[in-house]
């Protein structure tokens, strides 16, 4: 455990660390100058992947290989929460709906089924 | 789209005052997924601070200072494990490496938001990062003002989870497992409206939407390879590599989807006469 004056530091220096990362590009390129050809081009293809890679992140810990017997679902529930979150957005275009929809599914199935 | 002929920037003092509550409403709607996911994890977080035998207020002040999640849920390992400031230093800016992508996404369309910009940096986490990208401001909202909203907002929702979870997580009965998964929807969604705004041919797929493709096939495959905990980094490098090798094949479709979108960044300046 760490002593009050050492969780303040503590503290700082990863507040200090996230500033950074989040201040970086806006330092590389501030406002007044012209932001270069290859980094427009990153800005607007790098978000699309990053959504991609945000829902497998959101997934990481799924696990598909553990057996029933031991208490696992192979990652069932989260299988058919994901097809309600994507059919009900192809049929609704709802943003709030399918996130409910997705959310109430996935928690009945974890709470009751599985 | 100025019939006075006078140019008025969106931070102009012209019109500032009934900018402020019109941007508020036009957001606010767009914030519930993650009002209701930030709040619960952020119960969740305050929760399990004061579990570790910390006092009510420590997640609060995390959650308003560091106020990204995955790193803040690191830290109640680090507060009871032994003083160590450049491993929490170097394990911040690895978790944090993600915003490097974030912050090159809003580049432009953080441009010229005056005094917000600081803020609206500052707080940029994923939710934030990705409904603010992702949103579509209507006519006549200035846009310094829905995304200072959305940034507000979302982190207020953030520190009153931390807050509640704090002071009363012990209490809860309300079965919340599985709760979590509201997160996972909400991105899931962002990456759908995203696919279905770059096209929705089967036949041109593979073309329209190769950003979305190598962003889910390189984290798939970097999680497989390196496991949960560290495929971030890996995945970004990955999705660098692989977006600038493509760049001649994707700029021009980029380009195109911006101007079907009346992307603002892609918007040009309309001269005065």
């Amino acid at each position: 455990m760490l002593t009050a004056s050492q969780m303040i530091l503590t503290i700082a220096v990863i507040v200090m660390a996230t500033i950074l990362t989040r201040f970086l590009p806006y330092i590389a390129f501030p406002e007044g100058r012209k932001i270069p050809e290859f980094i427009l081009y990153l800005g607007k293809v790098l978000a699309p992947a990053v959504f991609g890679l945000l829902v497998v992140y959101c997934l990481r810990n799924v696990d598909l290989l553990t057996p029933f017997s031991q208490g696992g679902t192979h990652g069932i529930p989260e299988a058919i929460a994901l097809v309600s979150v994507i059919a009900s957005f192809l049929w609704k275009k709802s943003m709030a709906l399918s996130i409910a929809a997705g959310t109430i599914v996935y928690m009945i199935l974890v709470q009751a089924v599985f | 789209m100025n019939p006075s002929g006078k140019t008025q920037s969106h931070t102009g003092e012209a019109g500032h005052r009934s900018a402020i509550l019109p941007a508020l409403k036009a957001c606010f709607p767009q914030t519930i997924p993650v009002m209701t996911g930030y709040i619960f994890l952020g119960i969740t977080y305050g929760l399990l601070q004061v579990t570790n035998g910390f006092p009510w207020w420590l997640p609060v002040i995390t959650a308003l200072l560091i106020y990204t999640g995955s790193m803040e849920f690191l830290t109640t390992s680090i507060f009871v494990s032994s003083f160590n400031p450049a491993s929490a230093f170097a394990t911040a800016l690895m978790v944090g490496a993600r915003h490097l992508f974030y912050g090159i996404s809003l580049l432009s369309k953080y441009r010229g938001t005056g005094w917000k910009k600081f803020y609206l940096i500052y707080t940029t986490s994923d939710e934030t990062f990705a409904v603010n990208y992702s949103a579509v401001i209507p006519e006549g909202i200035d846009p310094s003002w829905y995304y200072f909203w959305g940034s507000l907002l979302d982190q207020m929702y953030w520190v009153a989870g931390a807050l509640l979870g704090g002071v009363f997580g012990s209490f809860l009965t309300f079965n919340t497992e599985g709760l979590d998964f509201v997160m996972t929807a909400m991105f899931v969604v962002i990456l759908m409206n995203q696919w279905l705004k770059d096209g929705t041919s089967l036949r041109t797929m593979g073309r329209d939407h190769m950003p979305e493709l190598i962003g889910i096939a390189s984290s798939l495959l970097c999680l497989v390879l390196f496991g949960p905990d560290s495929f971030i980094i890996p995945s970004m490098a990955m999705i660098f590599l692989a977006l600038t090798l493509l760049r001649r094949r994707l700029e021009p479709i980029a380009d195109a989807h911006a101007a079907d979108a009346g992307d603002a960044s892609g918007e040009k300046e309309v001269p005065s006469c």
